[in-house]
């Protein structure tokens, strides 16, 4: 720990939200993913001026910092390393302005992706991005991982639903990328410090855009004997030309978990499970029912299951939404992955996941957004058991490899951090990374804003680089 | 794949350098050798919902190729496909479609050291690294030449339509409409775009009191400026806006004015990484 660093901090904010206890420091050291790091502070801005006078101080003393939001990352990118200085945002949580008529909100990072909904549900609004934590992950956190949902496959990632952002560099400066006016000529640096995972500097306000919420929806549910089937469906919907708002897929095992746990009356003996909602104006809407329900049966589908009404509707949600919870039942700990395929790869993909996790002794279940080819492989384990840990990480590398090898990419919403990092060669040259590596000198030229993510380190960087205990890399 | 080894060639390693395609958004740089990127659509992935072509590759070509599949993409009429997306201006149907910077899932362009480089991925949905697409559209050329893309293509809607009302409430009617593709105003007549089930778009119209119409207005062209779209009601001279974007189009010419000086820094930060030494498009000031 660093007294020095420690007493300005202390100075700048207060004493109370600086923390230095190895308790508290504790439950800083790592996000919802498996990989564990080191706090050395931990720190609570209310404001830009103290997130500022945070970062100055952090670089004055050569310490790296982290931005912070919920913690629910599922990919190490908020594990701090080397006692690095954790800037937790989850204190600036205000909706600071509402424009109804544009629709477009400016919020602090540290509000709740679901609370930022609700507080606009009146204005018949919402935010789309719609990640499976969205009941406590944090906008800021939304923003550092370009997160992703089920309904982004008609709406677009997080991306898409900002339009400014505040950021503070590691220079201390505080500037304002994009914002209430649209494409003013010039870079999209708005653009480029989404996804950032905290490596260009660390977001103090966003302006988000804010959805209109649909005159009409449909969720139904289609069952099917093959996974094969299932997955050529999802194909055949948007071949046909229609992106419904969300198309998910859960397969057997996972049908059955939350099955047991919510009781749907989900079809237990299904191989896999489409969830398929559509959105918008009556008329369209109930085309697009008749003609995927087609669709589907022409694919083997044996029962569709339409839901009744909103309670009905929020039932067949919910076993998507509590899949991860309900996984609880069979083993007690669980990984999951994100890669992405092609659409069309997914049965490929599909059986070679089956394949590989049989061959490492393990369970999985796939619980996933099928409509953008965005797979969700849950590896679940006991990690009591002896040597288990190696054969999830052997098991986890190989997933990787092939999404990869069937032309897909290394995530779809979880972002890199940690987990991916020693992955990114797959994808890219090394003149790809390197401008990549260019962009952030730009946004960071100190190389203190959460150093160490994404992009893999020459390996002369010496032991600072290694990935430490826990990721499966 | 498109062989961009040609053209990485003729961008080359030092001294000078532009880019043109079809001239229609502004042309090469004086002074500098000129290259031109390589044309021809590679494949049509329909049920991926993308398209691989050559920057060069005319956007109209395009978007005939892809109406066989009764899909779009949504980039402005004209020129290449590549100057679309280096110049970065979306066209009226911002509002609903998205903004042109949306449509680049993946850029494969040539550097300032003449090197082939990759930026984004093949897939719709993608969170692998820096999104350096962002930064390429909109960048005038300026960050890299683009070789060939992937871009994300939508489905063309059952029915399209404009419609307008003379003496109408911007703002009532875009309250009104689900969704429009496009709202227009010029401080008396309301246009929009609407798309869908041929049901809909007729009640939607109803609604709001709109009638069907041959067309969009003609956009004045003497300028365009970007304001916060509540402000536009303030507007003067001969114009049309973007009702719920903030795109103005303007008879009378405009000088923006100053951007932060910090944004500036940072964008100049990002050329000197990208292009020490100001080879590409020089003069151009991102």
């Amino acid at each position: 720990m660093n007294a020095a660093l420690v007493a300005e901090l202390q100075a700048a904010l207060t004493p109370q939200r600086v923390r230095t206890n190895s308790t508290e420091l504790g439950l800083y050291k790592r996000d919802a993913s498996n990989i564990e790091g080191t706090a050395g502070i931990v720190c609570f801005p209310l404001t830009v001026e103290e997130v500022q006078a945070a970062v100055v101080a952090a670089v004055r003393h050569q310490v790296p910092f982290v931005a912070r939001g919920a913690g629910t990352g599922l990919a190490g990118g908020a594990t701090p390393l080397n006692d690095a200085l954790v800037i937790a945002t989850t204190k600036m949580n205000r909706v600071l302005s509402i424009d109804p008529v544009n629709r477009s909100a400016w919020v602090e990072p540290g509000v709740l992706n679901l609370d930022l909904t609700r507080q606009v549900t009146h204005l018949g609004l919402h935010f789309a991005p719609d990640p499976s934590s969205q009941q406590s992950c944090s906008i800021g956190g939304n923003v550092a991982n370009n997160s992703g949902g089920p309904h982004c496959l008609a709406d677009g990632v997080t991306a898409a639903h900002v339009l400014g952002v505040e950021v503070v560099l590691s220079d201390g400066s505080v500037v304002q990328l994009g914002g209430d006016e649209a494409e003013v000529d010039g870079l999209d640096l708005r653009g480029a410090f989404v996804g950032s995972e905290g490596m260009f500097g660390i977001a103090t306000k966003v302006c988000v855009r804010l959805t209109q919420n649909a005159p009409a929806v449909r969720t139904m549910l289609m069952d099917f004997a093959s996974v094969d089937d299932g997955a050529q469906t999802v194909s055949a919907i948007i071949a046909a030309g229609m992106v419904p708002a969300a198309l998910e897929m859960m397969d057997q095992l996972c049908v059955q978990a939350v099955e047991a746990y919510i009781h749907a009356g989900l079809p237990l003996d299904a191989a896999a499970v489409l969830l398929v909602e559509v959105a918008g104006l009556p008329a369209g809407l109930e085309a697009d029912v008749a003609r995927i329900v087609a669709i589907g049966t022409e694919h083997g589908a044996r029962t569709v299951r339409i839901a009744q009404d909103e309670d009905e509707r929020a039932l067949l949600w919910k076993g998507r939404k509590t899949a991860f919870g309900a996984i609880a039942r069979i083993k007690p700990n669980y990984y999951l992955h994100d890669t992405v395929v092609p659409r069309r790869m997914l049965p490929a993909v599909l059986r070679q996941v089956y394949e590989i996790t049989a061959r490492h002794g393990l369970l999985v279940l796939n619980v996933f957004h099928a409509g953008d080819g965005n797979l969700h492989p849950l590896l679940v384990f006991d990690k009591r058991e002896p040597g288990v840990m190696e054969r999830v990480h052997a098991a986890g590398d190989e997933i990787v490899r092939a999404s990869v090898a069937a032309g897909g990419v290394l995530s779809g919403e979880h972002g890199i951090g940690l987990e991916k990092r020693d992955f990114m060669p797959l994808m890219f040259g090394p003149a790809d990374l390197a401008a990549q590596a260019a962009m952030r000198r730009a946004f960071d030229p100190t190389g203190l804003a959460n150093p160490f993510k994404v992009l893999p380190s020459p390996a002369a960087c010496g032991d600072v680089q290694h990935v430490p205990e826990g990721a499966w890399v | 794949m498109i062989d961009l080894g040609e053209f990485a060639d003729a961008v080359g390693r030092d001294g000078p350098v532009t880019i043109t395609g079809a001239g229609t958004r502004g042309g090469p740089v004086g002074g500098c050798s000129v290259v031109h990127a390589p044309a021809g659509i590679e494949w049509v992935q329909p049920d991926e919902m993308i398209v691989s072509c050559g920057a060069g590759t005319p956007v109209d070509e395009l978007v005939a190729a892809l109406r066989e599949h009764r899909q779009t993409v949504v980039l402005p009429a004209g020129g290449t496909v590549g100057g679309a997306l280096s110049v970065g201006r979306s066209d009226v149907r911002r509002l609903g479609l998205g903004p042109v910077r949306d449509v680049l899932l993946q850029a494969r362009y040539v550097s300032a050291l003449g090197e082939v480089v990759k930026a984004g991925g093949p897939t719709v949905k993608n969170v692998s690294g820096f999104d350096l697409c962002r930064l390429l559209v909109g960048a005038r050329g300026t960050l890299g030449f683009l070789g060939d893309v992937i871009v994300r293509t939508r489905p063309l809607p059952p029915v399209s339509q404009w419609c307008s009302a003379p003496a109408a409430d911007p703002f009532a009617v875009f309250r009104t409409l689900y969704r429009p593709v496009s709202v227009l105003w010029d401080g008396h007549t309301v246009w929009a775009l609407l798309e869908g089930h041929g049901a809909d778009v007729s009640q939607q119209a109803a609604a709001a009191g709109l009638t069907a119409c041959d067309g969009p207005p003609a956009l004045p062209s003497g300028s365009r400026r970007a304001v916060a779209p509540t402000t536009i009601t303030s507007l003067t001279g001969t114009f049309v806006a973007e009702v719920g974007v903030g795109v103005v189009h303007h008879a009378e010419p405009w000088s923006a004015p100053a951007r932060d000086g910090r944004v500036l820094a940072l964008a100049r930060a990002v050329k000197h990484e990208l292009d020490p030494t100001g080879r590409l498009n020089p003069g151009i000031d991102v």
